[in-house]
């Protein structure tokens, strides 16, 4: 099983395998902006505030053709906004798409909306209750034309078996399969539209720890198959290198570090990619004692801290984080990595002494500043 | 690693606990002889996925239980006293001054329409016999314990006011509110994001040693529960399947399932090019499947793993294992060091 059926009767041929790969990356946004208003304009407007927020805040992100590039970031960071507007989901206030070259417009044609597909957190709830598996893979595939009304019946088998899925599964119902399966068909739904870039939002979170195996591996071998290219959303750092080639790090809707997953991983350079990747919970025994890695609670998004966004809860931040918002921007030696901060690639000043003035700012920090 | 000495009475002793509930499909076996033991200051884990019964097996401790669910059998021993036999008036007298809880999701398990500073200070107010203003003192000062800045004026906010974390961490105040000798968490850091999770883990881990207070840790995180606990028990299918000291258990697993947990997991720091799932899901509690129910799962099954369910035995000092052909594990690991 090497490629989806190239449906040679198909007009134009639209499946992946059969387009001549152009230069460039397959997906390009730039300067993407995503903002919600919050309660009514009206009474906004009378008490002379705005309540926006700003959940994606001019973010430039490019995926490689082929290549799988993970989004990582803690709640409210605004990962999943970001995936759903680049799949077409979510309205953008500013900033452009581009796939293959080509500028999404906002309100996408069929058939570039079929180019980008995605796979939920939870598979209970994004699945329709009343449809068998195969009623909702054929609406599909007839909806949207991909194979010949003749064939539809046989390359829902094959998509079926592509996810590990028997031709049982065809008539069934989603609450007759577990969690496992059900992100399967979930996938197979995805897949059916020959989609050229493949958007998980956190594919495993809801499943239990031996299925999510099953589907990761999943994961990696249709991208091995397929030559998917894939964004993976994730908070679970270990999936994340376990499955990408590239991680973008985003903090309060900014992406503030891009890198090659092991350069991520051996050498983040911004000061938050460091923190999350030292609280993760290890397989060494007990923590006795140590500070936490990242201390306090990100800010609402909706009071951005001016200057560097990190710079309430960073452990290294000086007086020009306050003033000056860094640039991401490309390391002297390795410009494939890319980071949002003051010193990423200078030398680190020094921890700054807590100063009176700041008396606010450690309170908000909490935890190991106040000792019974 | 802390805690009393190892030789004195448990604290908590639960003794072939027997939970059954009602369904439509029939009696639901959800914990079926469950033996555990708490030792004072020491914390134990207890580790599964959604269904092993883990947590009707905490819930069970405290008289909690959903009202379908029943204890059929067993013994819930504090301090002497058999727990599973008291009504909920004799309850309430044990329920914060003996043991706390900490649950998963802390809105639901706060009062919303209650302000958090009196949310703490009602135990104190209550089993401490402590007037208001104590209580208030009291709660203040386990604010500034737990790390909610600015205490004076966050006593008067409400629960939405709150980030996750810092709902979590009013949960884990009114816990130690009545300084309670054991605090049973169910999940407590599964809905939060990893940065917020290590400050509260440590957190814990921190007051649980300064105070003594021992811990059952419930969750399906086996990194989560290397860095609090000193004990893991491993529950499938209503049953523990491993016990012994977490050190013990993560580096030398000895039930196949305890294994197969810890190769399905990716590691973030030693990435593998696949991960060896667990193939099959877990069975049914209505009708298990005979002999060792996690047989049908199992790569090492044998004709005797489906005839005999086998019991947990002790095979080292602190480590027992219910699977008839444990060293297969201990062989398996034997070769992929070797391999390495």
């Amino acid at each position: 099983m090497t490629s989806l059926p190239s449906g040679p009767a198909v007009s134009g041929g639209s499946g992946p395998a059969v387009l001549p790969p152009p230069d460039g990356p397959l997906l390009e946004a730039t300067d993407l902006a995503v903002s919600f208003s919050l309660g009514s304009a009206l009474i906004a407007r009378m008490r002379h505030e705005e309540r926006i927020l700003h959940a994606v805040d001019g973010v430039d992100l490019t995926i490689p053709r082929g290549e799988a590039l993970a989004l990582v970031g803690e709640s409210g960071s605004g990962k999943s906004t970001l995936a759903r507007a680049l799949a077409g989901l979510q309205r953008t206030d500013r900033g452009k798409i581009q796939l293959d070259g080509k500028v999404l417009p906002a309100r996408r044609s069929h058939t570039d909306q079929r180019k980008i597909q995605m796979v939920f957190q939870d598979p209970y709830s994004s699945l329709n209750p009343r449809m068998t598996v195969g009623g909702m893979l054929h609406e599909l595939l007839r909806v949207h034309h991909i194979v010949p009304g003749n064939e539809v019946e046989s390359y829902t088998r094959e998509l079926l078996g592509l996810v590990g899925l028997g031709e049982e599964a065809v008539h069934a119902y989603p609450r007759q399969f577990s969690g496992g399966q059900r992100q399967r068909v979930a996938i197979a739904r995805a897949l059916a539209l020959r989609p050229e870039l493949l958007v998980a939002d956190e594919p495993v979170s809801a499943l239990d720890v031996s299925v999510q195996a099953t589907i990761l591996n999943l994961l990696q071998d249709l991208r091995a198959e397929l030559g998917l290219t894939l964004l993976l959303i994730s908070h679970n750092l270990a999936v994340v290198r376990h499955l990408c080639d590239q991680v973008a790090v985003m903090y309060l809707g900014r992406i503030i570090e891009v890198a090659p997953t092991e350069t991520l991983f051996a050498n983040a350079r911004h000061p938050y990619t460091r923190g999350l990747l030292a609280a993760i919970p290890r397989m060494t025994f007990a923590t006795e004692g140590d500070a936490p890695a990242v201390q306090g609670d990100p800010p609402s998004p909706l009071r951005i801290p001016t200057g560097c966004r990190f710079r309430t809860r960073c452990p290294i931040a000086q007086s020009i984080c306050e003033q000056e918002d860094p640039a991401l921007t490309a390391s002297g030696s390795d410009p494939s990595h890319r980071a949002a901060c003051h010193f990423a690639f200078t030398a680190v000043p020094p921890p700054r002494p807590p100063q009176p003035a700041e008396a606010v700012n450690a309170a908000e920090a909490g935890d190991e500043g106040v000792r019974p | 690693m802390n805690g009393g000495d190892s030789v004195s009475q448990p604290l908590l002793q639960v003794d072939d606990l027997h939970v059954e509930i009602a369904s439509r499909r029939g009696i639901v076996r959800a914990v079926d002889g469950v033996s555990l033991e708490v030792p004072a200051g020491e914390a134990v884990g207890l580790v599964g996925e959604s269904g092993s019964g883990k947590s009707m097996t905490l819930r069970a401790i405290l008289g909690l239980l959903p009202p379908e669910a029943r204890v059929t059998a067993g013994k819930v021993l504090l301090d002497g006293a058999d727990l599973a036999h008291l009504d909920n008036r004799q309850l309430n007298q044990i329920r914060g001054p003996k043991i706390a809880m900490i649950f998963q999701e802390p809105m639901s398990a706060l009062n919303p329409v209650m302000r958090v500073g009196s949310q703490i200070a009602e135990g104190p107010l209550v089993h401490l016999g402590m007037n208001r203003r104590q209580a208030a003192e009291r709660a203040l000062e386990l604010m500034r314990r737990v790390g909610i800045p600015d205490p004076e004026r966050r006593y008067r906010s409400f629960p939405h006011e709150f980030s996750g974390g810092m709902r979590q961490r009013v949960m884990i105040a009114i816990a130690l509110s009545c300084e309670p000798s054991l605090i049973l968490c169910d999940e407590p850091t599964t809905a939060l994001d990893v940065t917020i999770q290590d400050q509260i883990l440590r957190l814990l881990a921190r007051l649980c040693r300064e105070s003594g207070t021992s811990l059952v840790f419930v969750t399906h995180d086996l990194p989560v529960v290397a860095q609090v606990c000193h004990q893991l028990a491993v529950m499938y299918a209503g049953e523990i399947v491993e016990r012994g000291t977490v050190e013990e258990v993560l580096t030398r697993p000895c039930h196949p399932y305890t294994l197969g947990l810890l190769r399905s997991a990716p590691d973030v720091d030693h990435p593998r090019s696949s991960l060896a799932a667990i193939p099959g899901s877990p069975p049914s509690l209505v009708s298990p499947p005979a002999g060792c129910r996690f047989h049908p799962r199992c790569k090492f099954a044998e004709e005797d793993c489906t005839v005999t369910d086998p019991p947990l035995r002790l095979i080292d000092a602190g480590h027992a294992t219910a699977c008839l052909h444990y060293e297969r594990c201990l062989d398996e690991l034997r070769t992929e060091g070797a391999d390495r």
